[in-house]
């Protein structure tokens, strides 16, 4: 039997307890000072329903095309040896490294209408950054290596003799991917979309600066908690704040479901 | 493996090599290169001249102070976690695995406003601290909690998955020879995960100096006192500096390289040492 039990679980345990448990409690009791009617109020203010919406709905939508882009990258990757793979490889991970601040300024740059990528979608007639698109690019930068690392070590553990059985049984290139390829990486696109899309519901730094924020038009929620607080609405704070964590685990909760019943239909 | 989709689809891998290419590109290292690019854009005077503004220095100063604190109690908090998961049955171990888990899902600004809640001026202890005349919110105190709970996960979750595949037979060998507690972890645990811990503490790190959003909440932003110099670099650019927005951010931006090759570094050569998912 080890030694250092109790010592360490009691560190462990303190820690959790003041850095989550305690706070934790504190948002979740918080909404409730002004009772059901206060809860109601801030949750029926058209501003609120209106960044919610846009938090969860461009989250998802960026989660999504993520799915496309971090399986080009990770199969790309795994796939193909070509000179400088592993720097690319490297630079996957730079949304995490890069703080989330100067990933707001660096996106703004580029989308604003002066910026390099903004005076091309001037002339196209689309307003980038300052409008929900900049929001949707900059979370699409920031959930695409959440995609990648999920993918890339079931594509590279994937059974090739599966593939090659598939070719030999008369499978066309299209038949493969779909029907043998996708279906074995569709466990691990779930995991990454559900990491990208929780990451994306609550980002801030790298959003705020792209963003604009016009209420009602492109303010996230996470934004809205911020002016509540200035405005000393803690209660309205901690119920946008507590609405967020409730959507984004039920969210969550629903990809899992999804998954296990693919999973299961595909056993069956 | 490299190729064998090459032979079967002449012309289909250069296409989605250059996809990827193009990605990568304008995705990840356009916005990268812009940072040292609008830095560099009135000249090197200009550059070095955003580092003299004391105020900038001062944030330069906090984000080092703020990171000093709250990494070594995370990496002592992940030691002590992982002991006891990754070492030990006990009830509810699944349900502890989750709550650590739990600021990796959290929105930042969720995670500086709990702190709100907890000691602001409406807060549980506000009333409290404020007749013992204590400040936490708008100081170098909150700023270090908020830091503390978003960086909480990142040692823990590296060593955990590592302990627990590594075993503990080498421990119980040394115990079993009379090693005590801490000659155990001194002498065996600690050189068997320190490139582990060595990476927790790099992205802990990483993050700790680069958190924008939970600080944001707890700062109170006042410039020279309480910015970091994340908020240091929103300050700047409301103030329409660009050029010293992007000087500070380049070296926000150097940092997350250094943390980059670091890391890309130690996937290679202490491949064996790290948790499986590191391993590449």
């Amino acid at each position: 039997m080890l030694p250092g039990f109790p010592l360490a679980l009691g560190i462990t345990l303190i820690w959790v307890g003041a850095i989550v448990i305690l706070p934790l409690t504190a948002l979740a009791l918080r909404p409730w000072e002004n009772g059901w009617d206060g809860i109601w109020k801030t949750l029926t203010d058209e501003r609120v329903i209106a960044s919610l919406r846009l938090s969860f709905g461009l989250s998802a939508a960026a989660a999504l095309l993520d799915i496309p882009l971090g399986l080009l990258v990770a199969w790309t990757l795994t796939r193909f040896e070509f000179p400088g793979r592993r720097l690319i490889d490297a630079l996957v991970d730079l949304p995490f490294a890069l703080p989330t601040a100067v990933a707001g300024i660096a996106l703004t740059a580029l989308y604003a209408p002066t910026g390099a990528f903004g005076q091309v979608a001037t002339k196209l007639g689309l307003k980038i950054a300052y409008s929900p698109l900049g929001i949707f690019i900059a979370l699409v930068f920031i959930g695409l290596p959440f995609v990648v690392r999920q993918v890339q070590p079931v594509l590279m553990d994937f059974d090739q003799e599966v593939e090659e059985a598939a070719t030999t049984l008369g499978a066309t290139p299209g038949q493969r991917f779909w029907r043998v390829m996708l279906p074995g990486l569709a466990p691990a696109l779930f995991g990454g979309v559900s990491l990208a899309f929780a990451r994306a519901v609550g980002e801030y730094g790298s959003v705020i600066f792209i963003a604009g924020n016009i209420p009602g038009q492109s303010e996230i929620a996470p934004l809205l908690i911020v002016s509540k607080l200035e405005e000393y609405d803690y209660a309205g704070a901690a119920t946008i704040g507590v609405t967020m964590v409730l959507i984004s685990l039920a969210a969550l909760l629903a990809l899992s479901v999804a998954q296990w019943l693919y999973a299961g239909r595909r056993a069956a | 493996m490299s190729g064998f989709l090459r032979l079967r689809l002449p012309g289909f891998a250069p296409l989605m090599l250059l996809a990827t290419l193009a990605v990568i590109g304008v995705l990840i290292v356009a916005p990268l290169g812009v940072v040292f690019f609008e830095a560099s854009k009135k000249g090197l005077d200009a550059f070095l001249a955003s580092f003299a503004d004391p105020d900038c220095q001062a944030a330069i100063w906090l984000t080092l102070t703020v990171a000093a604190i709250a990494v070594p109690l995370n990496a002592v908090f992940g030691l002590a976690a992982s002991w006891a998961i990754a070492r030990f049955e006990f009830v509810g171990k699944r349900l502890l695995l989750a709550v650590i888990d739990l600021p990796f899902s959290m929105s930042p600004v969720v995670s500086g406003l709990v702190w709100v809640l907890l000691f602001g001026a409406q807060g549980w202890f506000g009333p409290w601290l404020e007749d013992h005349d204590l400040k936490v919110i708008f100081t170098t105190t909150g700023i270090v909690l908020a830091t503390i709970t978003v960086t909480f996960p990142f040692v823990a979750r590296e060593l955990i998955p590592l302990m627990q595949d590594q075993g503990a037979d080498e421990e119980a060998a040394a115990v079993t020879l009379g090693a005590g507690g801490f000659t155990v972890f001194r002498r065996v645990t600690l050189p068997n995960v320190k490139w582990a811990l060595v990476y927790g503490v790099l992205l802990c790190n990483a993050r700790a100096m680069g958190e924008f959003g939970a600080v944001s909440v707890v700062s109170g932003k006042i410039r020279g006192m309480t910015n970091t110099l994340p908020l240091h670099i929103e300050a700047l650019y409301n103030d329409y500096d660009f050029v010293g927005a992007f000087s500070a951010a380049s070296l926000l931006a150097g940092l997350g390289l250094v943390t980059l090759v670091l890391k890309t570094a130690l996937e290679w050569r202490y491949a064996s040492e790290l948790s499986a998912g590191r391993q590449r």
